[in-house]
This record gives structure tokens, C-alpha cells and sequence, in this order.
């Protein structure tokens, strides 16, 4: 592989590093009210996080486009910040990713909140728990798997992410090629070896990334019988 | 008079065809030229065309892949060249339809000056251009940065485009405050110019030669044929003039 082959592997994981422990600090009180909510908007908003899986990534790379540029809302509140504009910057990868990513995030704590038993946080609350305490001591060990899937879907997704980086990036070296867009660069100029070692590698990458994922998630049913 | 003279020709030669269809793969700063000319094409030969849009350079490593073009309008003639010599290309089918522009352009009235001093201004974040590896304006664009020694003081400012229509994209947004773009972009006929241009001098940068060719896909297509015959005529040289293209 190339210097700047490396320089976009490095990239790549830093972007999904920082966005899956954006999503993760964001989609956790997120997923937690989804699941306990009873509010009437609560299928409105579960239909907002579930968006990106259903739009193609160039939709929302179009659309983030023009927010974040000059004319749009979110660029002229961030020039106004002094932030300057997102787009063709590692910052503007970073919102990207967050909004990209966000289901397969929010969707697996999601599933393992609403599948913490109602009756042990009650239980918690008759010991006098209070409510952080419960969440933190109850609901979150309950919930470790599904922040294991979450973690490892939402840096999973943001690695294998083109439509949109092609859309915002601008395909700056050390700044916003991500390794996806490396490898339609080496595609489209016929570069087809350099093609193969990225493409293989993200293969390699993904394998071992779903084999850890179900192996740490694998049923341990044997044990529980044993301590029942 | 002449088309249907032309008609009867045909008919009494018995090529009179039905209708067919072109997949034509067009290199992106020559679609909007190439949808006025495929209209009129169709208006005369009844032929239909698919077009697909893109950097000749992709269309090369499709073409070699197997795509199902037919014919290649393409942004450079080494590309079609290429082609031939590799077999996926009918020889002797080559011609050059046009010659390229290059001009910077901003979305911006007045912030490109007439001699494009600007370039060496600070007063822009970010240049686009067409990703060179694959598109010909891209790399008559760092030779106009070289040209004018800004090649290493511009290339932290560079965003690329996958190709010329998206490096268009990011200045027309005006997410790049400038891009170097063709001419066929943003002079459209009959319609005013937005924004500002420096056309840049041709001794700039090596000539952008556009030719196409008919692939082995099409080599039996009378349809493809009947199209790389348009590009020739008289209407098509027109249209391609009044985008700017040299000739």
C-alpha cells in the first residue's frame, strides 16, 4: 500500500472513532427515551433516526451540502460561530458520519433498553435507587450487549460510508479521503492493484469485525440455566 | 430537402432502419452540449440515446470491464486512442468533435477577474477542480497553477471533484468560492452568464483535444454509427461552438 493509502486507513478510523463515541455519548439518552416514552411523537422520531438507512447517502450528502454551505442555515451559523464552513473538512465528515450512522447506533441500545425487565428497575426503586442510579447500576449492565453491537455497527458504518464523503469531502489527502473514496480513485484510473489491496483489506476488515461482534454477543444460555 | 432526399436515399437502399438506441457514455463538461445535439439527432433519425454522464477516465475502466457503451464522447484523445489499441475500440473511428475551454469560474459576480489575479490572492478558502488522475480539465488546471507558480501554494486550498460536473457542484453551491471549470458549464446558450470568469489563455495549458469513438459494443449498431456521423454535421458543430468549444 501507498503512504497515501495509509494516510487514508488513519484517516478513516480516526472519523469513525470520533463519531461512534459522538453517537454513543448522543444516541444513549436517545435510545433510552425511545424506549421508555409513551409520548405520541415517539414513532415520528424513531422514523427520523431510522432515515439514513432508508435514503440513498448521496441524498443526505446533497442536502448537507447546501445547509453547510454559505447560503445554507447550518453554514451561516457556524461562519457566524467563527467555525468557518463544514463542508471539505474533517469537522464536516465528523456532523456527516453522526447523522449517517445514528440507526445503527441508536437501534441496537434502543432494542436493549426496552428489553430491561420493567421489574427489576422497580425492584431498584423499592431499595431506594434513584433514578440515575438505577440507569447506571440496572439498565446499563442489562444493556451491554446492545452497546457492543452499537459500537461496532456505528464504527462498522462510518468505515464502509462513500456516498456521502464523495458528496461533501472533496477528497482532500489527510483531511477527508477516507479510504472508500481512496479505492474508487484507484478504481477509476485503473489503478487496479492498489484497488485490490484496499478492497481486500476492508473485506478482511468487516469479517473480523462480525465474527468478534458475534462472538461476544454469542447466547450464553448454558451459564444462566447453571446459575438458575 | 436535403433529409428527405437523404430518406429516399436510404429507402431505396433498403437502410432505412427502425428506430434504434445509442448507450453513449459522455464526458461530464460536454453533457449539457450533448443533450441539445442528442435531441436533434433524434428528431432526424428517429434514434434514441441513453446517456450516461461521467469522468472520461471512469468510462475507460468501465469500458475495459465490460461496460455496455457504445460510443464515447470523451474529454481527451488519449483515452479513445487507448481504446483502440487495446481492441475495445473500432479503428479509424477516432475524430476530434471539439477543442476544451478551461475557465475559473466563481458562483460570485465579480470575484473572478479578467486576468484570473485572484488565484493569487488569499481571498478564498477553496479551489476546485476536476480529480486530474481522470479528467483532462483537472490536469489543464495544475498546469495553469504551475504555469503561474502557484502550483505549491495552491494545493492546500484544492478540493477535487470525482469530475468536472462535481468540481462545477462544489463552486456552484459555493462551498468552493472558486473552480476551475469548462467553458460549456457555465456559458450556456441563451442564457445569461452567472457569476464570474477568467477564460484562460490556451498557451496555459496543453490543448484539450475531445475526440470520440465508436466502441466494439456498437460496432454493429447502425444507430451508434448514424450518431459519431452527427457530431460531424453542421447542426451539431453549431451547438458545439455556441458553448464555447474551439474547433
Amino acid at each position: 500500500m501507498t503512504d497515501a493509502d495509509w494516510t487514508a486507513v488513519r484517516l478513516t478510523a480516526e472519523l469513525a472513532g470520533v463519531t461512534t463515541l459522538l453517537l454513543l455519548a448522543v444516541g444513549t439518552p436517545l435510545a433510552w427515551w425511545l424506549a421508555r416514552t409513551r409520548s405520541p411523537l415517539k414513532p415520528l422520531w424513531a422514523a427520523v433516526v431510522a432515515m439514513p438507512i432508508v435514503l440513498p447517502p448521496t441524498v443526505l450528502g446533497f442536502y448537507l451540502l447546501l445547509l453547510m454551505g454559505p447560503q445554507g442555515p447550518v453554514g451561516q451559523l457556524t461562519q457566524a460561530l467563527g467555525l468557518g464552513r463544514l463542508p471539505f473538512s474533517f469537522g464536516g465528515l465528523v456532523v456527516a458520519s453522526v447523522l449517517y450512522s445514528m440507526p445503527f447506533v441508536v437501534q441496537p441500545l434502543q432494542q436493549a433498553f426496552e428489553a430491561v425487565p420493567e421489574r427489576a428497575l422497580e425492584a431498584a426503586a423499592t431499595l431506594r435507587a434513584g433514578p440515575w442510579d438505577r440507569f447506571f447500576t440496572v439498565a446499563l449492565p442489562l444493556a451491554r450487549p446492545g452497546f457492543v453491537t452499537a459500537s461496532v455497527l456505528g464504527f462498522a458504518h462510518t468505515v464502509g460510508e462513500f456516498g456521502v464523503v464523495l458528496m461533501i469531502g472533496g477528497n482532500i489527502p489527510g483531511e477527508t479521503r477516507v479510504m472508500s473514496v481512496a479505492l474508487y480513485d484507484h478504481v477509476e484510473a485503473a489503478e487496479f492493484a492498489d484497488a485490490h489491496r484496499l478492497a481486500a483489506g476492508m473485506v478482511a476488515f468487516a469479517l473480523v469485525v462480525l465474527v468478534t461482534l458475534y462472538w461476544v454477543n454469542r447466547p450464553v444460555r448454558h451459564d444462566d440455566e447453571a446459575a438458575r | 430537402m436535403k433529409r428527405a432526399l437523404i430518406a429516399v436515399a436510404l429507402g431505396t437502399t433498403g437502410l432505412v432502419a427502425q428506430a434504434g438506441e445509442v448507450r453513449v457514455a459522455v464526458a461530464a463538461n460536454f453533457a449539457g452540449p450533448m443533450a441539445r445535439i442528442g435531441e436533434a439527432f433524434t428528431a432526424a433519425t428517429g434514434h434514441t440515446l441513453k446517456v450516461s454522464v461521467g469522468a472520461t477516465g471512469k468510462f475507460y475502466s468501465q469500458i475495459v470491464a465490460g461496460a455496455p457503451f457504445e460510443v464515447l464522447v470523451a474529454a481527451d484523445d488519449e483515452t479513445p486512442k487507448r481504446l483502440i489499441a487495446e481492441g475495445h475500440a473500432v479503428n479509424g473511428s477516432r475524430f476530434t468533435y471539439a477543442v476544451g475551454r478551461l475557465v475559473l469560474w466563481s458562483a460570485r459576480p465579480g470575484f473572478v477577474d479578467d486576468q484570473g489575479a485572484v488565484l493569487a490572492s488569499a481571498k478564498f478558502a477553496h479551489l476546485a477542480i476536476a480529480n486530474p488522475k481522470v479528467a483532462p480539465y483537472g490536469r489543464a488546471a495544475l498546469e495553469v497553477m504551475a504555469a503561474r507558480g502557484l502550483r505549491e501554494a495552491l494545493q492546500a486550498r484544492l478540493v477535487t471533484g470525482e469530475s468536472i460536473a462535481q468540481a462545477h457542484q462544489f463552486a456552484l453551491t459555493g462551498n468552493a468560492e472558486l473552480g476551475f471549470v469548462a467553458l460549456s458549464q457555465v456559458a450556456i446558450p441563451d442564457r445569461p452568464v452567472t457569476g464570474s470568469y477568467w477564460l484562460v489563455p490556451p498557451s496555459l495549458y496543453g490543448e484539450i483535444r475531445q475526440d470520440a469513438v465508436l466502441l466494439k459494443a456498437g460496432e454493429k449498431n447502425d444507430a451508434a454509427k448514424a450518431l459519431l456521423d452527427h457530431l460531424k454535421s453542421a447542426s451539431a458543430k453549431s451547438v458545439i461552438q455556441a458553448y464555447g468549444y474551439g474547433s
